[in-house]
């Protein structure tokens, strides 16, 4: 699947860390020996920040690079890919798209050059055929020229989910694990094997508000699952990386849409409105988390016509 | 009537083609002069018509694919005069005539409430067509969402597993008191605007496009419904049961599957 390359250790390269490129100023933090990421800033799309708002990051094996999610916009991928670049000689064999947002999977296009091989959710083709031309429109617009260049490109390895599947770097398989319906119909995550490192794409927000895109109930039980586990480092879709600090992050997040959901049932149960909800639901989380306002409502929303089937 | 809705649709494809390839863009120019000659002709339209109508809706799109919509009402339905449609229309959307509520006298107080998709910066209008032909419209402003927000569905697979499943909601009515309900359809509602990346082709539109609603089978509205309507339509009102009875909802789609669901009130 990839060129055999000469074994290169990467463990010189950890020392240090965090390190960035001086012309771009484009930080590069170590999670762990051979993992990489670059942490997005707690906001929403804009030229100014080239729509570099989520984690995206890489992995480094004996014979290859895995990407873990390329970046807000073709500009973002550049500099993802530069990082890269000046981290390692091994060639890029993965492209790996944890969902379909574009904070996510619009830098695919600038690793096209490396032919790797793009890996999503069995779900993520339909997603982006169903939301590809709002996104492209909608990100034209916000992302100004940092959007040049950008393409949706559907994965070409599909993950199915009960079925995950095993890719290996060169001594070190990487565990991709496709969920049924939580924070999208299409997540997957990323469990490397070596060091113990789940990276959770959006199953988990930490600081900024989490995004309702697929199923309140279905999350919640993703996150009780997660919550059983015991990673040595976990990487979520947004905030810190850590080995410490995401049990609480995952209680947190969790916390969140428990209240959405009893208080919108409550709701619901009186034959209450989402104007109404919107007004009422939640409303003591507002100073817990970043961009609240944007995002919020938004919750209550898609939590109110799910919940409304029960 | 029937001249009217040939008219009417064909005037939608023309300017859903002509939005289609404009779609890229929030419009510029504002293309409410056209629609309101596409749909209305030359007839007149009384603007700003607060006095009769109300219309609300979020100023922001929090989720594109659901935005609710109410419209309201302030001068009640009676046999000589009355509020016989009203036209939704979503300036911006790639196919504007939302949909048409033909409503009844009997209706009391007109207080509706739908859901329905806004991708984009748009004017929201109600037009209230009444019994004697005139035209009477309510505006509102919707600023589009952010970040992900888009106006597909979250979980395809869930809504069609569920297509066809219905529910009326009502609190406890009481004979001779107005009361609130809800019928609303689960229903992906595809509005033919996506595109298969596999196929290079557009996924057939499938989309509910008739809700009847009636009360000892009188009609107490009928609704025509377009591809602006969110997954899973709804549609929530109020009336007056004057006698025991059963209310019913029956709901058609693009490929003319039939659905309903009836509620006794005793």
């Amino acid at each position: 699947m990839c060129k055999y390359y000469p074994l290169i250790t990467s463990l010189v390269l950890l020392l240090a860390a965090p390190f960035s490129y001086a012309d771009e100023n484009y930080e590069i933090k170590t999670v762990t020996t051979g993992i990489y990421y670059h942490q997005g800033v707690h906001q929403d799309p804009t030229e100014a920040n080239m729509g570099a708002i989520a984690n995206v990051g890489f992995i480094v094996g004996d014979n290859c690079v895995a990407v873990i999610d390329s970046g807000g916009s073709y500009l973002e991928g550049t500099y993802l890919r530069k990082a890269i670049k000046q981290h390692t000689s091994l060639p890029i064999c993965y492209v790996i798209n944890t969902h379909v947002h574009p904070d996510h999977l619009l830098g695919n296009a600038a690793f096209k050059q490396d032919k790797p091989i793009f890996v999503g959710h069995a779900k993520l083709p339909a997603a982006l055929a169903a939301r590809e031309g709002t996104f492209a429109r909608v990100f034209k617009e916000r992302l100004g020229s940092a959007y040049d260049g950008s393409e949706f490109i559907p994965p070409t390895l599909t993950v199915t989910t009960g079925q995950p599947v095993d890719i290996d770097l060169g001594n070190r398989i990487l565990t991709l694990t496709a969920y049924s319906t939580s924070h999208t119909d299409h997540d997957l995550s990323v469990l490397d094997k070596n060091t113990n490192t789940f990276w959770t794409g959006d199953l988990l927000f930490m600081g900024r508000i989490p995004a309702l895109d697929g199923s309140i109930n279905g999350w919640l039980a993703t996150m009780e699952q997660l919550q059983q586990q015991d990673f040595a480092f976990v990487v979520p879709g947004h905030g810190n990386a850590s080995s410490d600090q995401w049990q609480q992050g995952l209680a947190k997040q969790h916390h969140y849409f428990t209240l959405l959901r009893d208080q919108i049932r409550i709701i619901l149960d009186d034959l209450g409105t989402i104007s109404q909800a919107s007004k009422q639901v939640g409303i003591t989380e507002q100073n817990s988390w970043e961009l609240f306002e944007l995002y919020h409502r938004r919750n209550i929303t898609a939590s109110f016509v799910e919940l409304e089937w029960e | 009537m029937f001249n009217r809705i040939l008219t009417l649709l064909i005037a939608s494809l023309s300017l859903s083609l002509i939005s289609l390839s404009a779609q890229a863009v929030t419009p510029a120019e504002p293309l409410w002069p056209t629609l309101k000659e596409v749909y209305f002709g030359d007839k007149p339209i009384r603007e700003d018509a607060s006095d009769l109508l109300v219309i609300e809706a979020p100023k922001r799109a929090e989720d594109a694919a659901i935005v609710p919509i109410t419209v309201k009402s302030l001068v009640p339905q009676t046999a000589d005069k009355y509020i016989k449609h009203i036209h939704l229309i979503i300036d911006n959307n790639p196919e504007p005539y939302s949909a048409n509520f033909e409503l009844s006298p009997d209706l009391g107080l007109i207080n509706i409430s739908t859901r329905m998709r806004v991708d984009q910066y748009t004017f929201v209008r109600a037009v209230a067509e009444m019994n004697d032909g005139s035209l009477h419209m309510v505006e509102r402003f919707v600023k589009a969402s952010g970040g992900c927000s888009a106006p597909a569905g979250k979980d395809a697979a869930a809504a069609l597993a569920r297509l066809g499943k219905m529910q009326i909601r009502m609190r406890k009515p009481v004979i001779g008191q107005e009361v609130q309900a809800q019928v609303i359809v689960s229903h992906p509602n595809y509005n033919g605007l996506q595109f298969d990346q596999k196929s290079r082709l557009y996924i057939d539109a499938h989309y509910v496009k008739k809700i009847t609603i009636s009360y000892n089978d009188k009609m107490l509205m009928s609704v025509d419904t377009g591809i602006s309507v969110s997954e899973d339509p709804s549609i929530r009102f109020t009336f007056t049961p004057t006698e025991a009875g059963e209310l019913k909802a029956e709901v058609v789609d693009t490929k003319e599957q039939h659905f309903s669901q009836q509620k006794a009130i005793k």
